[in-house]
């Protein structure tokens, strides 16, 4: 008796935890079912839309046989103690074992659990056959002529972008945003310099990742202008959490406006702080890793600064770009993202003055 | 006490009880060791403000007068595996392989080797790059902090295997001419100039 009022004790505290999960669950879904810059739940492109599709199929299935295993418990342990119940007092107490034929229920049994067996199996032949043809779908080329080339390499811990082009003159190298037309695929090869990384628009694409002395290639299209938010989902090091990007998708005229821009020199300084500005950066040590193209700086370990101004973040997506924001980077980048490569920089008030106004107005 | 006395075969066993103290024991020295592993070297995001400005640098054992044998300067990053790691990145990313090579010297002077023209002491290296040396080293000054200067050298210092093998920087990735830095013997070191040739190291 005892045993059947905690048995009982235990299936109503089963259960109301379950219904906690369950309401837990069910309030995570919705706040993904929000959408924004950066989810999976929200597609704008193909590649993005089969995965959303894939993820819902899973959601459903694992939802329902998550619901029917649940039900089918409470029933088990329900009739389990009704069975004890009953049976409790006509039981002989022998050592003797009782060798009698399966009853009709023990027949029943069987056949649920074999009946659950096949049902399991099927259902993950369904899933596996989904998963894989959704991987092939991911995988292949959008179109055959892809107008744009991006070379995005991954560095501990930001994004190096290079646009491809067929004229020499017109490749050009940016960082921690890519701009792409709307509507036109576009073919992005992934690479590495130190450690692994992955790239990955969860509004455009699944994840892919950049392996140090391999070419990855992948295809994306967004289908619809707006700004999307990339992140590196392969663990890098100290500063992963802080290695994103954003993938602008602007209308085809827009995005050749910017093409062109980009190509371009960095602008000449304009002000006589800017000149300044433009000194101290060739005399500190800003020269050392950073390009700036027209100017004698061209080393390539850290970002390439020609139109940093036009950027909206700094640090891959770590700060937004504003003058205030620029200042406290240089002077203390370990303080936002400890362990970065960029140094502290000790420089005059004035000289760091000037040094943002000239980085300001390279757009 | 008397129980044990009376039951002799028992008492020749250790009592459970103490026999858990004496796993429980081994166990906390052997937990003991493993994190005391964990502090062998402690990651600084910040670095330390840069020691004081180095004055004059002797370039020379030479010097008018008895001899006055300077204490060898303290590298801060010598005892760091990482902090020469960073220095062999930079060493590359620099540019330095421009002229030095990889250790085997071109356009500059060999670096893993034991001939120091400007001294082999931590110091004599910082200066190097700091101030630059005639035809052709240029000078780094203002260009790269202090704290990356000091990586530099300690990894020029461990081309010539002068620093211990536990914190000497591994194999590069890609392929190398000569063996890792982990694995070089230690050279020297001899600065030309200094001592007259019978006190040089014969190799």
């Amino acid at each position: 008796m005892s045993g059947a009022i905690r048995l009982r004790g235990h299936g109503t505290r089963l259960s109301s935890y379950l219904l906690r999960a369950g309401a837990a669950l069910a309030v995570l879904s919705l706040a993904a079912c929000r959408g924004g810059v950066q989810s999976a739940l929200d597609p704008e492109g193909p590649q993005a839309a089969r995965l959303a599709k894939l993820w819902w199929l899973f959601f459903y299935v694992s939802a329902v046989v998550f619901v029917l295993v649940m039900v089918a418990l409470v029933a088990a342990v329900r009739r389990a103690r009704v069975r004890r119940d009953e049976t409790l007092t006509a039981l002989d107490v022998t050592d003797e074992p009782t060798v009698a034929p399966a009853p009709a229920g023990e027949r029943r049994m069987t056949n649920a659990v074999v009946g659950a067996t096949a049902a399991t199996v099927v259902i993950m032949f369904v899933l596996l056959v989904a998963s894989f043809s959704v991987g092939r779908a991911l995988s292949a080329r959008l179109e055959q002529n892809n107008k744009v080339t991006i070379e995005v390499t991954g560095e501990q811990w930001w994004w190096q972008v290079r646009y491809w082009d067929v004229a020499a003159e017109n490749i050009f190298i940016t960082a921690n945003e890519i701009h792409i037309p709307v509507g036109e695929p576009v073919t992005v090869q992934l690479k590495s310099t130190d450690v692994n990384h992955s790239f990955w628009v969860p509004n455009l694409t699944g994840k892919k990742d950049l392996i140090p002395g391999k070419v990855a290639t992948i295809w994306l299209r967004a289908d619809r202008a707006g700004l999307y938010r990339g992140q590196c989902a392969e663990f890098c090091g100290f500063q992963h959490a802080h290695m994103a990007f954003y993938v602008v998708a602007d209308p085809p005229e827009q995005f050749n406006a910017w093409l062109a821009e980009q190509r371009g020199a960095a602008a000449q300084p304009a002000t006589a702080q800017q000149q300044r500005g433009q000194q101290v950066f060739m005399h500190a040590t800003c020269v050392m890793c950073h390009t700036i193209q027209g100017t004698l700086a061209g080393s390539n370990i850290g970002p390439d600064l020609t139109h940093v101004a036009g950027r909206r973040t700094i640090a891959a997506g770590t700060l937004e770009n504003t003058r205030e924001n620029l200042s406290s980077w240089i002077t203390d980048p370990q303080t936002f993202k400890p362990g970065t490569r960029m140094p502290a920089n000790k420089l005059a008030p004035e000289d760091l003055q000037a040094l943002v106004e000239y980085l300001q107005s390279l757009k | 006490m008397r129980q044990r006395k009376t039951n002799g075969a028992s008492s020749l066993i250790p009592h459970p009880s103490s026999l858990r103290a004496v796993a429980l024991s081994a166990w906390l020295v052997v937990a003991g060791a493993l994190f005391g592993a964990c502090e062998r070297e402690r990651r600084e995001f910040k670095p330390a403000p840069p020691p004081a400005p180095l004055g004059n640098v002797a370039q020379s054992e030479l010097s008018p007068g008895a001899p006055q044998p300077t204490p060898p300067t303290k590298n801060p990053a010598e005892d760091q595996a990482y902090a020469l790691n960073e220095g062999k990145r930079l060493y590359d990313q620099y540019n330095c392989t421009g002229c030095h090579f990889h250790g085997g010297g071109g356009i500059g002077p060999p670096l893993m080797d034991e001939k120091w023209i400007y001294g082999s002491d931590p110091a004599n290296i910082f200066q190097t790059i700091v101030e630059g040396r005639p035809n052709g080293m240029p000078s780094f000054r203002q260009k790269l902090p202090d704290d990356q200067v000091w990586q530099l050298v300690g990894f020029v210092r461990s081309m010539s295997g002068q620093l211990p093998k536990d914190v000497s920087t591994t194999r590069d990735d890609h392929m190398n001419a000569r063996s890792s830095e982990q694995r070089t013997e230690q050279q020297g070191p001899v600065s030309t100039g200094g001592k007259p040739k019978s006190a040089e190291q014969s190799h």
